[in-house]
Parts: structure tokens; sequence; C-alpha cells
């Protein structure tokens, strides 16, 4: 159980949100809203562990989450907004070091988003759906309970965004927990939202 | 396998997926010193006396020449967050930065430093203690290297400032270095170097580490 109290976060001494409290149980999903600018993707940022919060606490299973980083680390499963995709690697390769960590399927992770066909292939001959599919095959793969995706359905068509509400449900059903900031609405059946700005 | 080993076999392949950018920093310095001759003449009186500091200078420089994208591209692309948040700490991934860093550009300089010494008429007898002044050099090198281009990550001219943070640095390592090769008693200096390597192992990926988290804010 994921929950924050207080929270405030400070990016190049601008304030960009403060009083920010929730509580995520298992199988449960949280959507961040709110205009460009709102400190969605801080939010993110903050719940990951990258940008340590101004103020406030975040605890999981009531311990403070924040205390080891590299523990906090081995909890979540971070999608950005940039898709940390290497264009000289092939897909499958793209994958391996995080599946070294997690001890992951590459080429299941790969079939969930249905890149398998492509697996081959380097990586730079991908369009931005298929890098922003590779990168969601990267969360696929690990088996972190914590889910923090930024715009997931940036440059997905249809078809990629029914496969990512498949994977979601799966992670949900077993217990999972998944924060995601977006515009669009995500197909899901039970989520929290929280606003931002 | 542990994340500290997967992340030196992902730089390796990285690098050979890259490999003219890996070649590039050993080729530069089979060229530099080759213009040595050409410049100040084949004499072997004067050529000889040089060739220790040639070589050294060539390797300090070479060494500089991959530091902007060991981690320059992993912070544009994103990379980075997912090391950091790999389950490794931000030293551990220092390390293993610093580890790879070594191995494509130290070792094959190491490697390559002999034929260019006898190239450039090097005192035969001062070919070992140049070659072992090398070995802890190359690697306090590589992790000064790093230190510097965790720190400089995120500013807007990191090529600019780079050199210019690691070359004060580095230059005890080239004194030592260049004075283990030309004297007839080398054991101090080389000893001095491999202190230096002790006190820059732990120190640079700590200093690392912390560019590296104040970059990912």
């Amino acid at each position: 159980m994921l929950q924050a109290d207080q929270l405030a976060a400070i990016r190049a001494e601008r304030l960009i949100f403060r009083d920010l409290s929730f509580t995520l149980g298992a199988g449960e999903a949280l959507i961040v809203r709110g205009p460009n600018g709102a400190g969605k993707s801080t939010l993110l940022r903050v719940l990951a562990g990258l940008l340590p919060p101004a103020a406030g606490r975040l605890t999981w299973q009531g311990e403070d989450a924040l205390l080891d980083p590299p523990l906090h680390a081995r909890r979540i499963a971070y999608l950005g907004h940039q898709d940390a995709i290497k264009p000289a690697l092939t897909a499958a390769e793209n994958l391996r070091f995080a599946a070294s960590l997690s001890g992951g399927d590459i080429a299941a992770a790969l079939a969930a988003l249905a890149l398998a066909p492509l697996a081959d292939l380097p990586a730079r001959l991908f369009s931005a759906g298929q890098k922003r599919r590779l990168a969601l095959a990267r969360i696929a793969l690990s088996n972190a309970p914590l889910w923090l995706l930024d715009e997931p359905t940036n440059a997905l068509d249809d078809a990629a965004v029914a496969l990512l509400a498949t994977l979601i449900a799966t992670h949900l059903s077993q217990g999972g927990l998944l924060i995601a900031a977006s515009h669009t609405p995500l197909p899901l059946p039970r989520t929290t939202e929280l606003t931002l700005g | 396998m542990t994340p500290f080993l997967a992340l030196i076999r992902r730089e390796l392949a990285l690098a050979v997926r890259h490999g003219s950018d890996t070649v590039a920093a050993l080729l530069f310095f089979l060229v530099t010193t080759a213009l040595f001759p050409l410049a100040i003449g084949p004499a072997p009186a004067t050529l000889s006396g040089l060739a220790p500091g040639i070589v050294w200078v060539a390797a300090l420089l070479a060494t500089l020449l991959p530091l902007d994208r060991l981690f320059g591209a992993d912070y544009e692309d994103g990379s980075l967050d997912q090391l950091l948040l790999s389950g490794l700490s931000p030293l551990g991934i220092a390390a293993g930065k610093s580890i790879a860093h070594w191995l494509l550009t130290g070792l094959p300089l190491l490697i390559a430093a002999g034929p260019i010494a006898v190239m450039l008429r090097i005192d035969p007898t001062h070919i070992a203690p140049l070659l072992a002044g090398l070995l802890p050099g190359t690697l306090t090198l590589s992790l000064l290297g790093t230190a510097g281009a965790a720190l400089v990550l995120g500013s807007r001219r990191p090529g600019t400032l780079l050199p210019i943070l690691i070359l004060p640095l580095a230059t005890p390592v080239l004194i030592f270095g260049t004075i283990a090769a030309t004297t007839d008693h080398p054991k101090p200096e080389l000893l001095l170097l491999t202190a230096l390597l002790a006190a820059a192992a732990p120190l640079c990926p700590l200093a690392a580490g912390a560019g590296l988290r104040a970059a990912a804010q």
C-alpha cells in the first residue's frame, strides 16, 4: 500500500504542488490529470524517488519509502515521457538489461505489446508508436508492484491502447498498483482520479 | 547476473554497436603520437627523450574523447532515469561506467602504448615502467573522467567544461607517469600512481553518483 502525505515539490525555485495526499491499495489505479505544466510528471518523479519531495512523506506498507532509494527503485516500474530506447540496439537487446534485473521473459513481454515480429529489428527503424510500445514492454517485463506511467498512451494507436489496457488489467488483478498521468481516458474499469493545478 | 555486471555488459554491447565511436579514441592516440616524429624530426636522440611525455599526453587526451557521451546519451534519451531506478546505487552506476570506460579506452591504449613507444625510439629499459605506470594511470583517468562527466551533466556546454575540470586533476598522474618512464629508479613514482588510484577508486564514484542524482532532478 502506497500512501502520500502532504507532499510538496519545488523545481527551479518554483512551487509545483503542495499538500498532496492520497492512499492507494493493492489492485487500485490512480489517474493523475491536469493541464500542461500542472506537475503531473514532477509528481511521478517524486513518487519514483528521482526527485526528493520538498515536504511531506511517502510511505510504502507503513514505512518511509524514500529512505532507501535503491530498495524503493526495485518496487517500481517507471515509464517517463522519454522512451529510453537505444536506437542502435534491437528491440530484444533493448530489453535485455531490464530483463537481467527482473528475470522476466523478453519474448513474452514483446508479444504482450505485439512486437514479437520486430524483436530482431534495430530500434532506430521503429516509429514513435512502436518505440512507445517497446518502452511499455519494459514495464510488462518487470515484476514490480507499483507502475508509474507518464502519458503511456502517447503516440499509441487504438490497437496498442487496447493492449496496454489488457496489460494494466492483468497487473491490477494480480494485486499491483498503478499511477498514471494521462490526458486521454484510459480504458480501465475502476480508477480514482487526482486533479492537479 | 548481478545488476552491476548487467550494466557493464550493456555498456559493452552498446560500444560494439557504436563501433566508430569506440575506436575513435584509439585512432586519435595512434595518429597524434605518429605526428610527433613528423613535427620534431626523426632524430633518435630527440625522440627517445620525449617519447614518455608524448605517450602520456596523447593517452590523457584520448581518454577525454569518449567522456561527453559516457552519460550524455543516457541523459538525453531518458535511460539515466531507468539506470537510477535499476536498483543499483548511483555509486554503483558510476563505478560500472568507469570500468566500462577503462575496458573500452584505457585497455586498448595500454596495449597500443608499447609499440608506439618503440616507434618513438624509447630507451628499451623504460618500456616496462611506462606500461606499469599506464596501468594505474589510465584507471585513475577513467575514474576522474567519469566523475567529471557526471558533474557537468545537464550543463549547457559539457564538452567545454569537462577538460577544464578534468585536466588540472589529472596533472599528478601525468607528472608521476612521465617521471617513472624517464628515471632509472621508477619504484617511488609507480607507488605514488597506485596511491592516486587507491584514492580515486572510492572518491570518484562517490562524486559521480552525487552528480547523477543531481542531474536526474
